[in-house]
């Protein structure tokens, strides 16, 4: 006998440009159950999502296989508009209130209730009469429905974040037919308190019938709200498995899977690390990085080593790094060779012998519209004063000193172009990357900073930058310092992977530690037995 | 062949082409006509001098990202207060200087010393001037990020209107600078005639045939592009390009992207006040009052017709646009008079052009947003 679903996605594909992002992905959720989906950034969540949303982006690219039925009737959604008829709700990351107009007519934006008059009989039912009084009705019943004591007709504007999150939620169930409700990382932007709130009104929702997809990177969350979840890999079916036949570390591994690959060769190694002689130590490290916030990190990297910062997406690696560069607010202690780091002077990182490759290539890492070269020799033209010619007392740049560089680095670390003077900007990934790796040796730092060394290039570059490091660490004695979502990446390069979650170190691990090590270490401090560092 | 054309229409731009095809319109239309083509030539080349460095003044503007700068006329109101001073202190008459002017010189051009002593000073003054209030400008933009072109544009018109209080109440005193028989005030037009008319006009100048060439107003314009130029090739210069193309780049290597910003807009103020210096030598007179009006305007489409974006913005834009727009003028003029005379039919055609080359720009950059 077949179970009855709300949501069948059956056997889903999709290709970007000959990229296959889904293979043949299953998706099913009951009436009335809370459904996680998990998985790391670019597992494919968002574009199974956008699937079953008709976003334009879909069909403008080809469209999709497979098949989606709801109720068990197959359906064909091919825009917004039709998912929305069919019952499928969505409560966005980001917020798409109006700040200007007030709770109520937030929740019935769109869908205004409405009385004839004597200019809608004469020229049609857009000039209807509000009928506010029944609008102010149905938006406290909603609220009511998710425990919000909010005015109704207060303004949406200045609300705390928490508040806004709940309105969305209100909007949703407010919607007559509902059945489906997808929760895009509704818990991110939310205190604890506000946090598990949600998940109650969540699973209030839940015991009405409706069908939830509640999309997440907390582990605790999807064991106290979840009843079954589907985690994604690399575009493909990981696992289904109902909430109380897993655990946060099963789930954990799902995610990150084991990859045998081998990406840098064995190389000698006659390096003496010690504990006692530390490149740079971090004490009560706190960044104000939205999305990446680090809450407290006491770290101590070791000269000479290679140390991995895995963790998974949100939880703050990422924020340890553009920290310590100065790009975002951050407090605590600092110390390189042990003189402490003003961590709010601009380029203080970087003239104390340190240099960073950052994630964010096109946004952080490139001067798009300039020359390879350029973008080669900037940063060390501006700390180190290198490249400059002088004429009298002024000096100027010096661009045959430039172009030599730029050639000699474009041969080391194969970057393909038609030449130094091409844009950055026209380049592939791979070879912007190189560029930014390339820039960043330039400054001969002491310690290298590198966020996801390897994101979005092919394996070739890959391999390449990854053995780039290693040589750099073994050959020059460079302190290296990787974050990365990549595991596997972590434990083919590093010495030592300190793993973050929530915003601290929940333990550091050796690269031969097993993967259940791993998985109870990014499944949170309070978890993680020896816990909080 | 079709591809390769497209190509090249793609680099040039296609208002550059446009623009381009009109001015030699307008060239072929004034030979056909019979004009002295020798004399529009001069002309020419003594507008794109008096032009230039107001056009010039764009550049640290757009590359330390505030974009273009219609506020220069912040700038101007400090080039003219300099050559209000000088006026007032009567530079040019200095007996001292025209004795030595005449004893180095002889004593036909023996005055010009005198003269450039005081074009000189205007322009000392007016730059120390413009780059007080191009600081104070400066900051007012670094707390504007993302709408700074509505802002300079507000600014530019707001400062005019202070001005024209101002200027009725300075207290000046030389019957060359107040309305005359015991007005108070100072005039709409300032005659530079016993000061620094022309002098960097006529400094050097020669004739090839009826082209009549002011090698020392263009020596002047190229001086100061050369200076920009080699201001952008130093470290402080890359260092503000990229804090204006990417600020989160330029941080990165850590730059102060605020001070860059400062510094951009205060070299652009200083290089608007020296630029209408050089302006008002070359037309004769010194206007007040709503006169500053429209160079914001003038100067912008003047950049963005030699290429510039609002965002990139180079010496060779400045070169290319200001000779085009201001050929275009020159010879727009006596054409159209031809056709429709007695008309300003002239001046019709450069508010269409500066402004329609404007709101080109505009559209292609969705207001000087990044994407």
């Amino acid at each position: 006998m077949e179970e009855r679903y709300a949501l069948r996605m059956e056997g889903i594909s999709k290709e970007y440009a000959g990229h296959r992002v889904l293979k043949g992905v299953t998706l099913r959720v009951r009436p009335g159950e809370i459904h996680a989906l998990m998985g790391e950034n670019g597992a494919g969540k968002s574009t199974l999502m956008n699937i079953l949303f008709g976003m334009p982006v879909i069909h403008a690219t080809g469209g999709f296989e497979g098949r989606i039925e709801l109720d068990g009737r197959p359906v064909s959604i091919d825009t917004p508009q039709k998912a929305m008829e069919l019952g499928i709700g969505m409560v966005h990351q980001e917020f798409m209130l109006i700040p200007g107009f007030t709770v109520t007519e937030n929740i019935k934006v769109g869908r205004e209730l409405s009385r004839p008059n004597l200019m809608s009989r004469l020229l049609g039912p857009s000039l209807e009469t509000l009928d506010l009084d029944a609008m102010a009705r149905d938006a406290r019943r909603a609220l009511d429905a998710i425990g919000l004591a909010v005015r109704e007709d207060a303004l949406v504007e200045g609300m705390p974040v928490g508040y806004l999150q709940f309105i969305e939620i209100a909007r949703e169930i407010d919607k007559a037919g509902v059945r489906l409700l997808v929760f895009d990382e509704p818990t991110a932007v939310l205190t604890e308190g506000e946090a598990e709130r949600l998940l109650s009104v969540m699973k209030s929702i839940a015991a009405r019938g409706v069908a939830i997809i509640f999309i997440t990177h907390r582990l605790d969350e999807v064991m106290a709200a979840a009843d079954s979840l589907t985690v994604l890999r690399d575009g493909e079916l990981a696992a289904r498995r109902a909430v109380r036949d897993t655990s946060p570390v099963e789930i954990a591994e799902l995610m990150i899977g084991r990859r045998v690959e081998k990406l840098v060769e064995e190389r000698e190694d006659n390096r003496a690390l010690s504990d006692r002689d530390i490149a740079v130590s971090l004490e009560d490290f706190r960044v104000e990085m939205p999305g990446e916030r680090v809450r407290g990190v006491d770290l101590a990297i070791r000269r000479g080593e290679i140390l991995g910062i895995g963790g998974l997406a949100g939880q703050g690696k990422l924020g340890i790094t553009n920290g310590i560069l100065g790009l975002y607010p951050a407090s605590g202690r600092v110390a390189a060779e042990g003189r402490p780091l003003d961590l709010k002077k601009p380029g203080e990182a970087l003239g104390r012998g340190m240099a960073f490759v950052s994630e964010d290539r096109r946004g952080v890492g490139l001067l798009l519209e300039e020359s390879i070269q350029e973008n080669i020799v900037f940063s060390a033209r501006q700390v180190n004063g290198d490249f400059l010619r002088r004429v009298g007392w002024m000096s100027f740049c010096d661009s045959p000193g430039a172009r030599a560089h730029a050639r000699e680095m474009v041969k080391a670390l194969d970057i393909r172009c038609t030449g130094v003077g091409q844009a950055a900007g026209s380049l592939s990934g791979g070879n912007q990357q190189k560029v930014c790796l390339a820039r960043a040796l330039t400054l001969r730092p002491r310690v290298l900073f590198v966020s996801e060394p390897t994101r979005g290039i092919d394996i070739g570059a890959k391999k390449l930058v990854l053995e780039k490091l290693v040589q750099l660490n073994r050959e020059e004695g460079v302190t290296v310092v990787v974050v990365s979502s990549e595991l596997a990446e972590l434990r083919s390069v590093c010495d030592r992977i300190a793993i973050v979650s929530e915003g601290r170190i929940s333990r550091i691990l050796s690269p031969g530690d097993s993967d259940a090590e791993f998985g109870l270490a990014m499944s949170g401090p309070g978890k993680g037995g020896e816990g909080r560092g | 062949m079709g591809e390769k054309a497209k190509g090249a229409l793609r680099r040039a731009g296609l208002p550059r082409v446009i623009i381009l095809g009109f001015f030699l319109l307008l060239l072929a239309a004034a030979g056909a006509l019979g004009m002295d083509l020798g004399q529009l030539l001069g002309d020419m080349l003594r507008r794109w001098g008096m032009y230039g460095v107001l056009a010039l003044a764009m550049v640290p503007a757009v590359q330390c990202g505030i974009g273009l700068n219609f506020g220069i006329s912040l700038g101007i109101v400090g080039g003219l207060l300099g050559g209000l001073a000088v006026i007032e202190l009567e530079v040019a008459k200095s007996p001292a200087l025209l004795a030595a002017g005449a004893r180095l010189l002889g004593e036909e051009k023996g005055p010009l010393l005198a003269q450039w002593a005081a074009v000189l000073a205007a322009i000392l003054m007016g730059a120390a001037l413009a780059a007080g209030i191009g600081w104070l400008y400066g900051l007012l933009l670094n707390r504007v990020k993302g709408s700074e072109m509505t802002v300079t544009t507000y600014v530019g018109f707001s400062i005019i209107a202070f001005m024209n209080i101002v200027w009725t109440v300075l207290p000046f005193q030389s019957g060359e600078l107040i309305f005359p028989n015991a007005g108070q005030g100072m005039r709409n037009t300032i005659s530079l005639a016993s000061s620094f008319s022309q002098v960097m006009n006529r400094t050097l100048a020669f004739s090839i045939g009826p082209v009549a060439v002011p090698t020392g107003l263009l020596l002047f314009f190229f001086l100061c592009c050369l200076l920009v130029w080699l201001f952008l090739r130093s470290r402080t210069g890359a260092a503000m390009g990229a804090a204006g193309q990417n600020p989160a780049f330029a941080r990165a290597s850590g730059i102060r992207v605020g001070r860059m910003r400062l510094l951009g807009t205060t070299l652009s103020t200083v290089l608007a006040a020296v630029g209408i210096l050089v302006y008002a030598q070359g037309y004769g007179f010194m206007q007040l009052y709503n006169g500053p009006m429209q160079m914001g305007f003038t100067s912008v489409a003047a950049v963005l017709i030699g290429g510039a974006t609002p965002r990139r913005a180079g010496i060779s834009h400045v070169l290319i646009g200001t000779f085009l727009f201001q050929g275009i003028l020159t010879l727009g003029l006596p054409v159209a008079n031809l056709f429709i005379p007695g008309s300003n039919l002239s001046e019709v055609m450069r508010l269409i052009i500066s402004n329609g080359i404007i709101l080109y720009a505009l559209t292609q950059t969705g207001g000087g947003g990044r994407e």
